[in-house]
């Protein structure tokens, strides 16, 4: 599973690193996404996919 | 003609009105009249209220947006000085002007940033308690505990000396019930506005190591922008926490399973604090939203210029969404509500209301495990006639 982030859509909301601290987390100055790892383990996908759901600005997809 | 109004009378304090719940049953969206007779719509369903939350086709601005209910206040959503959106007040407007003020903000709520705040939130809470039991019992747990929890919070990550919150709190209040005349609301509004602006002028010429300050430094707003973007923060900053540690509290005082459970097992804390969101969401008469084009939600279509009212408490409680939404259970998986709302809007100090309740709730019912009401249920005054619901005062004793 791979996981794609648009920062330019994301708003800050942190949802994606409350939900899975491993994968996603904020930059110190705007606050919108930083992948911290862009190709998901397998016992990591379901949370992953619930992040995306979570988004409320659909920044994330995986794929 | 549809004669629908929106049904805003509770039968039990913690449900939605069973006509709003009978609505939902029945369809995702409704055609309801607003109080000035415009022809709109009112959600009710968990997917169609994410659609029209997420959609590019709807707009948050005032000028927009018909009021659903009835209210003192009616008149001034169609005063000049209302219609403008006052510059900062970035919750009121839409991209790009929107993008500009959020992006400069959400560095400073981050989920990290929030975790930082930890112990100084643990420790106002500690002296909360501390000047509680000093006090009581009985005492009401709003004065004592909800309001003042998230006030001294938000006026310390803002930098507004908490000793000078008597020159806002009362403005506070006035805008927040829905009972207030519209020159009062404009006067309180005016008043907090001349306050944050003078703040302002102070932290320029002597920042300190706080948002306002931050936010000066970064040199990309001016004194107005920075006044609106402070009324907002201290607004939402006081009261959408404080009736969630007080409603929170009567919920789960009322339950007392519940209540055991959030007390003795710190893992379901995380959980309880999402689902107690879920199950009161504290939002309950809007938000409103209006489309600038035709847009079609769930196979229903929304014409330019309506406008469209989504009722969080309903779609929180939607079936199809969540298992046996009527109840409030502490243990399940709370995730995916609408209390924040969603979209490019969703509640920038979520993360900061989370560490609140998940510091404060615990911390309460383990200072204090024989806590109980000091009257009946019936007796404890629920806010229905402010735009975030609560409880004015919570009487407890233990
Ligand atoms: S949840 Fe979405 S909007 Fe929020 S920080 Fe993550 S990517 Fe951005």
């Amino acid at each position: 599973m791979e996981i794609k982030a648009d920062t330019t859509v994301c708003i800050g909301a942190g949802m994606c690193a409350l939900t899975v601290p491993k994968v996603f987390d904020q930059s110190e100055d705007e606050g919108t996404v930083v992948l911290l790892q862009d190709d998901v383990p397998q016992e990591l996908e379901d949370a992953v996919r619930r992040a995306v759901t979570l988004c409320p600005s659909g920044a994330l997809s995986v794929s | 003609m549809p004669e629908l109004t929106m049904p805003t009378t509770r039968q039990r304090p913690l449900d939605p009105p069973d006509e709003i719940t009978a609505l939902r049953q029945q369809a995702a969206i409704h055609r309801m009249t607003y109080a000035d007779g415009h022809q709109g719509w009112l959600v009710t369903g968990h997917a169609a209220a994410r659609a029209v939350l997420a959609s590019p086709c709807f707009s948050n601005r005032p000028e927009h947006a018909h009021p659903p209910i009835p209210s003192a206040r009616m008149e001034l959503a169609t005063r000049p000085e209302r219609l403008r959106v006052p510059p900062g007040f970035f919750l009121r407007m839409d991209p790009p002007d929107h993008t500009r003020f959020r992006r400069l903000l959400t560095g400073q709520f981050t989920v990290r940033r929030m975790k930082t705040l930890e112990p100084r939130i643990a420790e106002i809470t500690e002296a909360c308690l501390d000047a509680m039991e000093a006090a009581g019992p009985p005492v009401d747990l709003v004065q004592e505990f909800a309001l003042p929890i998230p006030s001294l919070v938000i006026c310390e990550l803002l930098g507004v000396p908490y000793e000078e919150r008597e020159q806002f709190q009362a403005g506070t209040k006035v805008l927040a019930s829905l009972e207030s005349k519209a020159d009062d609301a404009v006067a309180a509004l005016g008043e907090i506005s001349a306050y944050l602006y003078g703040l302002v002028g102070r932290k320029r010429e002597k920042p300190a190591d706080d948002l306002l300050s931050g936010l000066i430094e970064s040199g990309e707003l001016s004194d107005e922008e920075l006044t609106g973007v402070g009324v907002l923060l201290l607004i939402a900053g006081h009261e959408t926490t404080a009736n969630m540690l007080g409603l929170g509290t009567y919920a789960l005082l009322t339950n007392p399973d519940q209540l055991a459970a959030m007390r003795d097992d710190p893992s379901v804390v995380d959980n309880g604090v999402e689902e107690l969101l879920r199950h009161l969401t504290i939002i309950h008469l809007g938000p409103i939203r209006t489309a600038l084009e035709d847009v079609e939600i769930e196979g229903v279509t929304i014409r330019a210029g309506e406008s469209v009212t989504i009722h969080l408490p309903a779609a929180n409680r939607d079936a199809a969404r969540f298992t046996d939404a009527e109840r409030l259970d502490v243990t399940r998986p709370a995730g995916g509500h609408l209390t924040f709302g969603h979209g490019i809007h969703q509640c920038l100090g979520q993360q900061l209301a989370r560490a609140e309740m998940r510091i404060a709730y615990p911390a309460l019912l383990r200072r204090l495990p024989g806590l109980r009401l000091a009257v009946t249920p019936e007796e404890v005054p629920m806010r229905s006639d402010m735009s975030i619901y609560g409880v004015h005062r919570l009487p407890v004793t233990w």
